[in-house]
Parts: structure tokens; C-alpha cells; sequence
């Protein structure tokens, strides 16, 4: 019955995709300013700028709707993780996105966190 | 896909959400992640991939080039939108050493796990926990009953794991949202009176 149940799939990057060739050749990086639970969306005032490349172009199409996560993103555009990060940095220091300030990593804040979950769990499911 | 057209109304977040959340839900192969996941997310359940460098086995040549390959790794999540400020996240986290990165970036800023746990085949369940115990993710046991699963007792199971006396163990049906919720529950409570 979990034959869904398969995350674990595991393939050659390069059938996938050229995140090189989408990211301008740069490395894929993590310990960006960017986690996979980051919410950003685009800046009602964009900036004018050269054109931008297409796959940027689909990333602000897709983030003029709201706000999304990292992985939401990367998961609505069937792009890496790593891609996204790079593409919404570009993006962010450009000026055309902006992000939810991240949550400080903090014990005082997860206990607010926590009980918030707890409740909002309750009243959803309870 | 990337079209805001092709994409309903359900798919951004409230305005109103501030603070984004992640909880683990994390198990061996089919033992139910993304079901669980699919049963509690409000929007369709997501896959991302993880692109990594991995090392050629057993080489460990310091100029570094031969031997690494690149691999992707998927996991799917789901979103719950548990207030006007808090949205939280499930990631379905693969339990497999060899994919340590996509830990380091799943594990970092979580709340908390719970690991889905197959009665049936618990041996399986040991790397998965190795590794949550390996990155400090509290976590909770839910124990994932399938139709005709002969039912261990829960202290047979906690036997089995090895757990601390303070490790929750629960069982749920994966299939069913408020069983499902329930464990989730038991997770956070646990997480809460830890900070106590």
C-alpha cells in the first residue's frame, strides 16, 4: 500500500537538469541566508533592470501570488534546492524578492513556537 | 508548474503567516512517510531534490577531484497553516547515511522529529534513528499499523528500539488525519516538556 512511499528515489543530476548552466556556473552552496522553510515573495515595487534570465523570470512569476517557501518554490519548479537558493539570493539582493525575517534559534522562541503548534494542531484536528 | 496561472488559490500562504516551522517526519523506505504527510498538508503534497556531491566510495584522495559524483536526492512535504502568524512544515526525510547533506539542511531549525516506525520490519528503523540521535532531533515512535499487521505491544517496541523511558511511543494509521494528528500532538508535547 506505500508504493507511494518513495522519496528515496536517487538519480544523476545531470539528466535532470544543468543547474550549472541555470545558476551562471556558480557552485552550489548551502549555509545561504536561505533555509528550505524561508518565505519570500516578490516586492510590489520591482526594480527596473536588465531583462533577467528566463528561469528567473518563472521563479518571480511564481512568487507574485504570495508568499512560498524555499522548498515550495523549488517544488512548484522542479528545480534543485541549491538552484532556488542561488536563484531567490539573486533575486533578494537585486531587490525583487524579499524574505519573512528568519526565525532567531533561540529556546525562548521555540517555546512559543511549540505551544502555538500545539494549539493550532488542537483546533485543527482535535 | 512555474505558471501563477496553472496554480489555484490554496497555494500561497495567509499574508498574516510571520514564522515558519519544520517538523521531521522520518522512516525507512515505504514505511508510510508520505502518506502520513499527505493525509495532514493542506496543499498537495511537494517534492524537492537535493543535489549532492558525493564521494567515490572508499577514496579519499586530498586533491579531491576523482571519485565524485553528483546525485539528487527527492523528499516530499506538506504545509499546515496552524494560525494567522505560524505556518509549519513536514518534511518526509530519507533515513539512508549516505545522504548526511540533505540531513545537515533538513535537520537545521527543526522542532522536532517523529519517526515512523513499521512493527513489522523495525530492524529497519535502526539508521534512521542513528542519524536523528546523531544531529540531536528529539524525537517521538509512531508505530504506522497496516491492515493485518500483528500487533506488537508498545513496550515490546520500545524493547526493541532501545528508547530512553522518556521517549513517547504512539501508534497511528498514516491514512487517517486524526490519528495521524494525534501522534504529531504527542511529538510536540514531548518537545514541550523537554524545555521545562
Amino acid at each position: 500500500m506505500t508504493t507511494d512511499d518513495e522519496p528515496e528515489l536517487e538519480h544523476e543530476a545531470a539528466e535532470l537538469v544543468r543547474p550549472y548552466v541555470i545558476t551562471n556556473g556558480r557552485d552550489l552552496l548551502d549555509g545561504s541566508e536561505f533555509s528550505l522553510i524561508t518565505l519570500v515573495t516578490v516586492h510590489a515595487d520591482p526594480p527596473r533592470t536588465k531583462p533577467l534570465d528566463p528561469e528567473k523570470v518563472r521563479l518571480l512569476e511564481l512568487c507574485s501570488g504570495g508568499f512560498l517557501s524555499i522548498a515550495e518554490i523549488a517544488g512548484h519548479t522542479r528545480l534543485p534546492v541549491g538552484v532556488v537558493k542561488i536563484l531567490v539570493s539573486d533575486l533578494a539582493r537585486e531587490g525583487h524578492l524579499y524574505s519573512r525575517a528568519p526565525i532567531p534559534s533561540a529556546q525562548l522562541v521555540d517555546r512559543e513556537i511549540l505551544e502555538e503548534v500545539l494549539h493550532g494542531l488542537q483546533a485543527r484536528f482535535g | 508548474m512555474g505558471s501563477r496561472l496553472a496554480l489555484d488559490d490554496g497555494v500561497y500562504l495567509r499574508n498574516s503567516v510571520q514564522t515558519a516551522a519544520k517538523i521531521l517526519v522520518v522512516g525507512h523506505f515505504a514505511v508510510g512517510k508520505t502518506t502520513f504527510i499527505g493525509t495532514l498538508s493542506e496543499i498537495p503534497p511537494l517534492r524537492t531534490e537535493e543535489v549532492m556531491t558525493q564521494a567515490g566510495a572508499g577514496i579519499d584522495d586530498p586533491k579531491g577531484a576523482p571519485g565524485k559524483t553528483t546525485t539528487t536526492v527527492a523528499m516530499d512535504f506538506g504545509r499546515l497553516t496552524l494560525s494567522e502568524k505560524l505556518v509549519l512544515y513536514l518534511f518526509g526525510t530519507p533515513g539512508q547515511q549516505r545522504f548526511v547533506q540533505v540531513w545537515e539542511d533538513m535537520t537545521r531549525g527543526a522542532l522536532g522529529a517523529l519517526v515512523l516506525v513499521d512493527p513489522q520490519r523495525l530492524d529497519e528503523s535502526f539508521p534512521v534513528m542513528d542519524l536523528v540521535e546523531h544531529y540531536g532531533i528529539p524525537y517521538a515512535i509512531a508505530v504506522n499499523h497496516f491492515d493485518g499487521t500483528p500487533t506488537h505491544s508498545l513496550d515490546e517496541i520500545r524493547e526493541a528500539l532501545d528508547l530512553l523511558p522518556e521517549t513517547p511511543v504512539v501508534t497511528c494509521d498514516a491514512r487517517d488525519q486524526r490519528s495521524s494528528a494525534d501522534s504529531l500532538i504527542a511529538l510536540v508535547r514531548y518537545l514541550q516538556s523537554r524545555l521545562n
